[in-house]
């Protein structure tokens, strides 16, 4: 359970988020959409504590962010963004077991495998290191290591924001099915309103300019837009989406 | 304070050791008489070796802290150079001064190696040149000078005043000006009485009727304290006294410089000191000069240790430093300023800066190189730890890797290649900046490198130049074998 509330951050006289109030409820996926620059990956960074709020409130489970032990809260998020974020000088494995060592967990036997298996990554490919693999490849391991200490909420940014269109539409396969496996809260940042959609078919937050513009499921969304931007931002999409949409089981 | 440090510290090693450290300064006479001393030493039952020294001051700093017991000087050097301040006119006073400060000097060794002025034979024979003083008459005369004798308070200035010399002088290298005189290229140069060039170019020495150049007469300086340590060695150090006269110093010189009659080609100075002392004092020494191997094999371990240690220093004083500037950028304005300023210093007069408080020698040429080699480590290792992509960044604070583990996990593995970058930068810069050692007897490449310029002895010079640029290859060889062997693979895929 995440709750924000009059969230306002600033970089420089830019209000990069202007007031936001914002309640995601736990074991739902919630998709932040907007066009560039409105704020929805500052909105991701200020729910993990990347960066400090200027103003309002962000509690976690009920608590502040700031009385909770940075660790501790560390632990209960899994991160992935849309490079991956991969360690060049790591091998896959060594990736996905960092936030372990980080943390001085121990990981049972066979949870790299299963980890492997979850995020359907070639187990061959564990001793190799990020250059020697593909774009969907790292996006695999960086959902791995995403998962490894199995948090409660994944925050994942952009996450299929660099891979050809193939090889996105098959993890946006995986990502669905694992979030239905797994069901966790994941909150997923992304531009591209099909994949909101399909995600996080329930939980639109469609963001402009540091504020939320509206918020509901992607059909509520075409249906009653609250303002003008609304239906211009699905109109410029729709047509992909049906198609998406249309396709899914 | 770090002097006195030095000054027991360097006491505390020669009371450990038997051998009896004797030095000269590193041109041609005083190298012979150096490793006469040397024999004399040895011919009274320990062992002794020859330290060099590139100049007067440095010899005389390295005698009163007792770094050496004894070495070849002059008088006229102690008195109006090393001792000038005190005004002092006769040999007593020298002695009496001297005593003041725990040194003596023995009787003099028997010759006076004073300046003179030369002109060639036939220049002076064409102007009629038999004093000083006949060049006035010549004002058109060319005079060139070595560059120490015309700011010397006992050299040109003086010279001219005595003699009104209307003449125009210049400074010149004295290794160039015999060659300058022989081309006609100047007309008149500063001789040192016993140089062994001008009977080997037949010069005209001209008469100092004025009485302007004070004797320089060569004695043997050394420690009061030697008479109770080793007695045996200072009697037997003693016996130099009254022992060369002009003449056979010269042909002594000539021998080491051109090669005497008998030799073929040029004599090394300790083959000349042993032929000089068996010869004087009926003793047995052998002349057996080091070979080149064991030479440069000695070089190459003192080079080595003063790039060794300067370098270990220098990176475990470095990292931290650029760990905590990349930390902070309040810090990083400091450290990357004074390391930069530090750069800018000449190594050279770093040295000779340095030579005030700590003295000469192996520590302080660690320190001025250790200073040196901060520069490019700091900024490589900054430039490293600064330059890790934001996104990197950002997943490291996200997994929660905070602190230390952070550095050891994925900060210095990533920064690993810039930081090796700059230590094999600083380490093949140090192991060239290390022959500037040589210049305060520091050991090492350097050594046969000033040596060989000041004894104009080509084949010396190389001894010390083309090990040192090996060395310097071999280190950049050896850093891009530790980088294959460090730096993770998957950065260098």
């Amino acid at each position: 359970m995440i709750e924000l509330s009059r969230i306002v951050k600033r970089f420089g006289s830019h209000a990069a988020l202007d007031g936001v109030d914002l309640s995601i409820p736990a074991a739902t996926t919630t998709a932040l959409i907007g066009p560039s620059g409105c704020g929805k990956s500052t909105l991701l960074r200020v729910i993990i504590g990347l960066i400090e709020a200027d103003e309002g409130e962000v509690t976690i489970e009920g608590r502040p962010l700031a009385a909770w032990n940075q660790r501790e809260l560390r632990q209960r998020f899994g991160y992935a963004i849309q490079s991956g974020g991969l360690f060049p000088h790591l091998t896959a494995r060594q990736n996905i077991e960092l936030p372990a060592r980080a943390h001085r967990c121990a990981l049972k036997a066979g949870r790299i495998a299963e980890l492997a298996e979850l995020t359907h990554l070639d187990p061959l490919l564990l001793d190799r290191f990020p250059a020697e693999l593909s774009g969907g490849q790292r996006q695999r391991v960086a959902l791995a290591r995403a998962l490894v200490l199995d948090p409660d909420i994944l925050l994942l940014d952009e996450p299929l924001g660099a891979l050809d269109p193939m090889v996105r539409a098959d993890l946006q396969r995986d990502l669905k099915s694992l979030f239905e496996e797994l069901n966790k809260t994941v909150v997923l940042v992304t531009h591209d309103l099909a994949e909101a959609a399909y995600l996080a078919p329930t939980d639109i937050v469609l963001l402009r300019e540091g504020r939320i513009a509206q918020r509901g499921a992607f059909a509520q969304l075409r249906a009653e837009p609250a303002e003008p931007f609304v239906t211009s931002f699905i109109e410029a999409q729709t047509e992909r989406v049906a198609a998406l949409v249309d396709a899914a089981p | 304070m770090i002097r006195w440090l030095l000054v027991i510290v360097l006491a505390a090693s020669a009371a450990g050791q038997e051998r009896v450290v004797v030095g000269s300064k590193s041109f041609t006479e005083s190298a012979i008489l150096g490793h006469m001393l040397v024999a004399l030493a040895e011919d009274a039952g320990t062992d002794a070796e020859l330290k060099s020294f590139p100049g007067s001051s440095v010899a005389f700093a390295a005698l009163r802290v007792g770094e050496i017991v004894a070495y070849p000087e002059y008088t006229g050097t102690l008195k109006r150079e090393l001792l000038a301040e005190l005004g002092l006119e006769t040999d007593d006073q020298l002695r009496d001064a001297l005593a003041g400060i725990g040194l003596a000097i023995s009787e003099p060794i028997g010759f006076n190696n004073t300046y003179a002025i030369g002109v060639t034979r036939s220049t002076a024979d064409r102007f009629n040149l038999q004093t000083i003083g006949d060049l006035a008459s010549h004002p058109d005369l060319r005079l060139a000078f070595s560059n120490e004798f015309m700011n010397r308070g006992d050299g040109w200035p003086g010279l001219r005043d005595t003699y009104d010399l209307p003449n125009p002088a210049r400074g010149i290298e004295h290794a160039l000006s015999y060659p300058a005189l022989a081309q006609g290229q100047i007309d008149a140069t500063d001789l040192y009485s016993t140089d062994a060039q001008i009977a080997a170019m037949g010069l005209a020495v001209l008469e100092d009727d004025r009485g302007y150049f004070p004797r320089y007469d060569a004695v043997v300086l050394y420690r009061l304290d030697l008479a109770e340590t080793n007695p045996a060695v200072l009697a037997s150090l003693l016996r130099l006294g009254g022992a060369i006269d002009e003449a056979r110093m010269r042909s002594y010189n000539e021998r080491a410089e051109l090669g005497g009659p008998n030799d073929q080609g040029r004599v090394p100075p300790a083959v000349v000191a042993a032929d000089a002392v068996n010869e004087l004092f009926g003793l047995d020494a052998e002349a057996a000069p080091p070979t080149l191997a064991s030479r440069v094999l000695l070089r190459t371990r003192q080079h080595l240790v003063l790039v060794g240690v300067s370098m270990g220093i220098a990176i475990a004083v470095a990292l931290p430093l650029s760990v905590l500037a990349a930390r902070s950028r309040a810090f990083a304005g400091p450290v990357l300023g004074i390391t930069g300023i530090l750069q800018t210093i000449p190594a050279l007069a770093l040295l000779v800066l340095l030579i005030g408080p700590l003295g000469i020698g192996a520590p302080t040429a660690i320190v001025a190189l250790l200073l040196y080699s901060l520069l490019p480590i700091v900024r490589n290792t900054h430039a490293g730890l600064t330059g890790i992509p934001g996104d990197l960044v950002e997943s490291a604070d996200a997994i929660g890797l905070i602190g230390f583990d952070r550095l050891r996990r994925v900060e210095l593995p990533l920064a690993l290649p810039t930081i090796l970058a700059g230590v094999k930068i600083a380490a093949v810069i140090n192991v060239g900046t290390a022959t500037l050692g040589g210049f305060i007897s520091a050991g090492g490449y350097g050594q046969p490198i000033f040596t060989g310029i000041t004894q104009n002895n080509f084949a010396l010079i190389l001894e010390g130049a083309v090990p040192a640029a090996c060395l310097a290859v071999l280190v950049q060889v050896a850093f891009d074998g530790i980088e294959r062997l460090v730096v993770a693979r998957g950065l260098r895929l």
